[in-house]
């Protein structure tokens, strides 16, 4: 007994010792980092533009914004197709996920935001339905179905032992590792629901018909009462989603939806979407190419290496540098964050307010945060990585605060910071780096949406080729893009499965 | 099925051709005032539609690429361009042609701002102190607040804006580039000067804290631009009865949506120079 004890002991503590090193390698590279990241203070005078907001925070004017109750619906109804569709296609492709094939086609949809894959649908259909549902289902496919097939792995294998072998292999899934599964994916596709409604709301940045387009411009012209009135009235939808969005009643909700959204905005016609695919996406050199001669190819080439040289690869350095000293901001900022929703740290008022505190700081837009960091300590590196932090520290943290609610602890244990430092965090840690793993290629492509600050990364240059109607360079630097998430992807599954780092599904 | 029902599913299919005839849809790139834009540019719908007895329909847009891109994909047959967007889009749909520009248009100017900790001062030459500043834009996208400032830089200083500047920041506003510069979040920036004006009325501006230093020498900029083949479309004669409404809009409250004291004709070659400096600072292909 003594000796299985022993070796269990010494597995632990490898454990423990392996999961030191890897988050001291991840800080000691984000200090590396940050002697090449600019984070220089410049500002004078932010106080003018930031009493401004304030004063808008205090009087929200909820009568401002015309066809508010329509941007509101049209939020809701384009995250309800969006996230369900999704849901069901992730489900699919999580049966098939052991194929390489399937696995990089998903890490490839994911790594695009959905702005850009709006953007590039906006070329084919226009600013229709149909380009805000795409440019959610698409990318929110392949993370279900990366988050279904690791529960499905992580499922009980009890219920497995149980069954003869001649079993078929539908049954055998229906009936041995589903069941186990189920609960887990329909807590996720909530997560994932309040997720969309996010996403679905920041489509109204560049146009569709969500509150995001009223934020957009209020927010631009200063207009920060009705900013406020509109932050609030979606920190409500997002709060109070648990009561409203109910199984039962999501065919209904599917339903209305589908005939809510403003179908009339415009014609689909054939005519753009074969433009699309035979000329907007061609690299400039090659359109309209009729014979492929040398001096084509010398122009193809001069093209392909002035993008590498002066756009994707600065880009890709600035978003590494960004992207991991932002994962680390993000990981101090999550572990200072989950006790404040904790029953182990705080009574039921304390909570309600830590609650509210996360979904204020996790449902604004990382962009209007950007701009406030902006103001008091003008353009660097600096507004981008505490943007980013706070908005996914938030988001994790609630996670792991949610967490905590399962631990039991011994009567004996400490309280407070004791219990924190010496009980709490040793507990949680390897679900907190699991997550925080997680919401890395997620960082990376939120560092896309920061352009306002002049950090040059991968997305800046995506968003300015979209600007310049270069679609041709868009969609090279989206696959540049997308080659990274998928080495980032490689590298964490890597990681988590090195220091058996897996996602409890009950915290989801 | 029999036949009978067959023509009859067939006539329901062919019904909407039928009864309704074609919309007119217009667009605005909302660079100057983007309260209340349906309120507003539904006016303008409801007066076109008066004047050209079809139906006319406003669809709102988020940047100069959005409405380009509803122009190129046929979604608006008429819209209210900047300088360089327009240019874009007459490059981008064969036969398209610009009908009108605001009174102003004519001479559009943009300012350069600067916030009073640089100590730079309004000079009739251009600033070549700014250089090593922080500096803002506007739009990726806007005439005023990127493709005319960022021609008067490169030629002055024979480089771009990255290599003149400690670092370039795009604001995506020109309300936006007002409060960064006035804050001294920036340090120097570019805007139009309609919208400077606006603010300034406004009290949105302390010029204790920012002020112009420069105005750039006057360029062309917003127009109206129509589809090329519209009158095969619409009747012989529809472009000319378009831009006739538009040169006859006299009510302010009208004007006031674009903001302009009044539309006037313009054509393609208004806008040479545009098309010009945009192939030259490497905007246009």
């Amino acid at each position: 007994m003594s000796s299985v004890s022993s070796i269990s002991n010494q597995n632990i503590e490898r454990r423990s010792t392996s999961l030191l090193k890897t988050s001291l390698g991840f800080l000691g590279l984000a200090v590396f980092l940050l002697i090449f990241a600019d984070l220089e203070i410049t500002t004078h005078d932010p106080w003018i533009e930031l009493t401004r907001m304030l004063t808008g925070v205090i009087t929200p004017n909820f009568t401002e914004t015309e066809n508010l109750i329509n941007a509101i619906i049209n939020t809701i109804a384009f995250a309800i197709l969006g996230v369900s569709l999704a849901c069901s296609f992730g489900f699919g492709l999580a049966l098939i996920f052991q194929y390489r094939f399937v696995r990089i086609s998903c890490a490839f949809v994911r790594a695009i935001h959905e702005l850009f894959w709006a953007l590039l649908f906006i070329q084919m259909f226009g600013l229709t339905p149909l380009t805000g549902i795409f440019a959610i289902v698409i990318p929110y496919s392949g993370i279900f179905a990366k988050v279904f097939s690791e529960i499905l792995e992580e499922s009980d294998p009890t219920p497995l032992k149980a069954i003869s072998a001649e079993t078929s292999k539908l049954s055998t899934f229906f009936f041995a590792r589903l069941p186990d599964s189920l609960i887990h994916f329909k807590s996720y596709a909530l997560y994932r629901f309040e997720c969309g409604l996010r996403s679905s709301a920041i489509l109204g940045f560049i146009g569709l018909p969500t509150i995001g387009f009223h934020l957009e411009s209020a927010f631009a012209q200063a207009k920060y009462s009705e900013v406020a009135a509109l932050l609030i009235i979606f920190y409500l939808v997002i709060t109070t989603m648990h009561q409203w969005m109910r199984r039962s009643l999501l065919p209904f909700y599917i339903i209305v939806s589908l005939f809510i959204l403003p179908w009339g905005m415009g014609d689909i016609s054939l005519d753009n979407i074969m433009r699309f695919f035979t000329k907007d996406i061609i690299p400039l050199p090659l359109r309209g190419v009729e014979q492929f001669d040398s001096n084509v190819l010398v122009n193809f080439t001069s093209w392909f290496w002035m993008m590498i040289s002066t756009q994707a690869w600065p880009g890709l350095l600035n978003t590494v540098v960004l992207t991991q000293i932002a994962l680390v901001a993000t990981g101090i900022l999550t572990l200072v964050c989950f006790p404040l929703i904790s029953p182990k740290f705080f009574n039921r008022i304390g909570r309600s307010i830590g609650y509210l505190f996360l979904v204020i700081l996790r449902s604004t837009p990382e962009y209007v945060l950007a701009v406030v960091f902006l103001l008091l300590w003008g353009p660097s590196m600096l507004p981008a990585i505490l943007a980013l932090a706070l908005h996914n520290g938030a988001i994790i943290g609630h996670l792991i605060g949610r967490y905590t609610e399962s631990l039991k602890l011994r009567p004996d244990s400490p309280v407070k910071f004791n219990l924190y430092v010496f009980e709490i965090i040793p507990r949680v840690y390897p679900q907190f780096l699991a997550f925080l793993f997680y919401r890395w290629e997620v960082i990376m492509r939120e560092t896309a949406i920061l352009g306002i600050l002049g950090i040059t990364t991968l997305g800046f240059y995506i968003d300015s080729a979209f600007a310049d109607l270069r679609i041709d360079r868009a969609l090279f630097l989206i696959l540049v893009t997308a080659m990274l998430n998928i080495g980032v992807d490689i590298l964490s599954c890597y990681i988590r499965k090195h220091l058996r780092l897996s996602i409890k599904a009950e915290t989801i | 099925m029999n036949k009978k029902r067959l023509v009859f599913v067939f006539s329901l299919l062919l019904c909407p051709i039928i009864v309704f005839a074609e919309t007119f849809y217009f667009s605005a790139i909302p660079d100057q005032d983007e309260t209340r834009l349906l309120t507003r540019f539904n006016k303008i719908a409801n007066y076109l539609q008066e004047q050209l007895a079809v139906e006319v329909k406003y669809i709102p847009v988020k940047s100069y690429a959005a409405a380009v891109t509803a122009f190129q994909n046929d979604q608006i047959q008429l819209a209210w361009f900047g300088g360089l967007s327009g240019v874009r889009a007459r490059t981008l749909v064969e036969g398209s042609k610009a009908i009108a520009q605001g009174e102003e248009d004519k001479k559009f100017v943009t300012y350069f701002i600067a916030h009073s900790s640089t100590g730079l001062n309004k000079s009739d030459d251009f600033p070549r102190a700014i250089a090593g500043k922080t500096f803002t834009f506007g739009s990726k996208g806007s005439t005023s607040g990127r493709l005319m400032p960022e021609y008067h830089i490169r030629e002055v200083f024979g480089k771009g804006p990255e290599d003149v500047f400690s670092r370039v920041g795009f604001s995506g506003d020109h309300s936006r580039t007002i409060s960064l510069v006035q804050a001294g979040a920036f340090e120097v920036g570019a805007t139009n000067f309609k919208v400077w004006e606006k603010e300034k009325a406004l009290g949105n501006i302390d010029t204790s804290k920012v002020k112009i230093i420069w105005q750039t020498p006057p360029y062309p900029d917003y127009n109206w631009t129509i589809q090329g083949d519209i009158d095969n479309r619409f009747g012989e004669g529809f472009t000319d009865k378009v831009q006739k409404a538009l040169l006859s809009m006299k009510d302010k409250v009208l004007l006031n949506s674009f903001p302009r004291s009044a539309f006037i004709p313009a054509n393609n070659a208004d806008y040479r120079s545009i098309y010009e400096v945009g192939k030259k600072i490497g905007l246009l292909d």
